[in-house]
């Protein structure tokens, strides 16, 4: 918070001026200013948006249909007609990196919003009333945790057969926990203090104090976890579709397109390189802003430097 | 101290148990089909099935079945293979050297590399070699394993011959799949090393030592370089856990032939029994690294185990 000082210096004689009362800002709004005040971010943010763009408007951008074949010309190197070459199959291969994209961002988002749907809820029940469904839950998320992740991923998937859904499901169970621990802990220390007293004063019932008093006040925590925790699920998405638990074939998927280009690594190197090269730079566009957003977010950061002074 | 080992060994034991029984419900609710066949496969004869059956108790309520599981897996036996009819366990320790060899070598790796990152970066603070590994390790830390390990292997082994495509265990096959393996962690390990160190280096013991006229290098390395590593430890621990996973993906496309391969190889020829021994098997082995990992933290700071 700052204090606001009344412009001084008029060599007007008037009453002096009322210092105005303390300006209160929002978490958002100052968070917005610091975040708006990392280049670093910045840039992360752009070229993530680049991104989802590019994957959301793929029709519109992609010269070729990303699954049709044309046997004329299979695997020919990156040319003006075929930017990033072509597949086995005579599939125009930027076709198929910009579409792959929507599945890779895709299953990213829909594994944290469904991470979140489970785990904030976990989180928030937990810390609030404590005693044995804090028990219950912290253990249920002390035994997912006690599973390598990837390897609980590939058991899943094993078990209900691949595909983007399973990816998705698997995704969202082994990064609950994450999310319910960081919220159990805010919720902790948030249900003790005074506008959470305050409120159950006015007659504020449980479910009322928790979704409007304690849910706004730890959504700091759960924005950053869930922008890091994106890139970790796109990540994990690639890797299980990398050895064909994921996208199914003809479906274009970073990951899948990098596990088809796998065996011809001698002779047609621009079917590993290019996607592979979109995968790195979403994960670290993601990865950027998700520690752009963690320092803004972060009120122990002072502001250094301020647009007003 | 022994105490806490021994306590902190009770623990993992319901943890060991729920595994078991985890890992069992799910191959018996979430794939569909006859059990029996599930286990034996679609090219069972009818006297391998009616063996299965009984040697599992299928016709007992699932709790039995339960029982009779955990006492077959506490005596070693996961069952055989559904195409090659090997036990299981022949399978997992023919496997298990190789993982052992990779997360091994590439355990070695992250430490040198990460240490030795985190050092230099701290010690030479805000120079040109500070932000280029900076770039580098945030450069790493976001590229997949798997891609990682393709472009080294389409340049240093398919472009320039220097390593071969297919790995082994000899140094020379291990080298490119410890990187791959390894990279990522080190660069985090690094970051870690340098933050530690940095907060050391402005400590008061520091000045007093370099007040006092210790050599430079012995500043650095001995007085500065310990007090950094308690953190590494605790970390150290996590991130061989974390290897046993991406092991998986880095042994398929070296071709290594460890516990990750044989999980992968038996997905897709849906040799279950072979999947569910794997699985179980690794994360046993992740549940004991951890216990190391947490039973070494205690050994160097006291403090954890008066908790």
């Amino acid at each position: 918070m700052r204090l606001s000082t009344p412009a001084l210096g008029s060599s007007k004689l008037r009453a002096p001026a009322r210092p105005r009362a303390v300006v209160s800002r929002s978490t958002w709004s100052l968070a917005l200013e610091r975040f708006a005040y990392n280049r670093l971010a910045l840039a992360g943010l752009a070229l993530l948006g680049v991104l989802i763009l590019i994957a959301v408007f793929a029709n519109f951008l992609a010269p070729y249909n990303p699954i049709k074949r044309d046997f004329s010309i299979t695997m020919a190197a990156p040319s003006n007609l075929h930017l990033m070459g072509t597949d086995p199959l005579g599939r125009d291969e930027f076709s198929r990196v910009l579409y792959g994209g929507r599945l890779s961002l895709y299953v990213g988002l829909a594994s944290v919003i469904l991470a979140m749907a489970f785990g904030v809820p976990m989180g928030l029940l937990s810390g609030y009333f404590g005693g044995w469904v804090d028990g219950t839950l912290m253990r249920l998320v002390d035994l997912i945790l006690a599973f390598p992740g990837i390897i609980f991923a590939i058991w899943l998937v094993a078990m209900l057969g691949p595909g983007v859904n399973q990816v998705i499901l698997a995704n969202a169970l082994f990064n609950m926990p994450g999310f319910a621990r960081i919220i159990r802990g805010s919720v902790l220390t948030m249900k003790e203090s005074d506008y959470v007293l305050a409120a159950r004063g006015l007659g504020a019932g449980d479910l009322r104090i928790l979704t409007s008093h304690i849910l706004p006040n730890v959504l700091a925590p759960i924005v950053v976890l869930a922008s890091l925790t994106v890139s970790d699920a796109i990540l994990t998405a690639a890797t299980l579709s990398f050895l064909g638990l994921g996208a199914q074939p003809p479906t274009p998927e970073w990951g899948a397109l990098l596990s088809d280009g796998r065996p011809f690594l001698r002779n047609a190197w621009w079917l590993t390189v290019f996607p592979g090269i979109m995968l790195t730079l979403t994960v670290l566009a993601s990865n950027i802003v998700g520690d752009g957003l963690r320092d803004a977010l972060d009120p122990r950061k002072v502001l250094k430097r301020s647009p007003a002074g | 101290m022994l105490t806490y080992i021994v306590r902190r060994l009770l623990i993992s034991i319901p943890l060991v148990l729920v595994l078991v029984f985890v890992v069992f419900i799910l191959l018996r609710t979430l794939v569909p089909g006859d059990p029996a066949l599930i286990l034996g496969g679609e090219t069972a004869s009818v006297e391998r099935l009616a063996q299965i059956r009984q040697e599992q108790g299928l016709d007992k309520p699932l709790l039995v079945q339960f029982g009779i599981f955990l006492g077959h897996v506490v005596q070693g036996n996961l069952g055989r293979s559904s195409i090659t009819n090997e036990p299981v366990t022949e399978r997992l320790w023919v496997a298990l050297p190789v993982t052992l060899a990779l997360t091994t070598s590439t355990f070695i790796y992250i430490m040198i590399l990460g240490l030795t990152i985190g050092v230099v970066t701290a010690y030479w603070q805000d120079t040109w070699l500070d932000n280029v590994v900076r770039v580098l390790s945030v450069l790493s830390a976001s590229m997949p394993t798997f891609w990682l390990g393709l472009m080294l292997m389409l340049l240093f082994a398919v472009t320039l011959g220097w390593f071969p495509v297919i790995g082994d265990l000899s140094p020379r096959g291990l080298f490119l799949p410890t990187i791959t393996l390894g990279t990522g962690s080190a660069a985090g390990l690094g970051r870690l090393v340098r933050a530690n160190m940095l907060d050391v280096l402005g400590s008061d013991y520091v000045r007093a030592a370099r007040a006092k006229g210790v050599r430079e290098s012995r500043v650095v390395l001995s007085h500065a370089l310990r007090n950094t590593l308690i953190p590494v430890v605790t970390i150290a621990g996590f991130t061989i856990g974390g290897l046993l996973g991406g092991a998986v993906v880095t042994e398929s496309i070296f071709g290594l032939g460890g516990l990750g391969t044989l999980a992968i190889i038996a997905i897709g020829t849906r040799d279950y029994a072979v999947i569910q021994g794997d699985v179980l098997f690794i994360c046993v082995v992740y549940l004991m690294v951890n216990l190391i990992a947490d039973v070494s933290y205690a050994f160097v700071d006291p403090r954890v185990r008066l908790q």
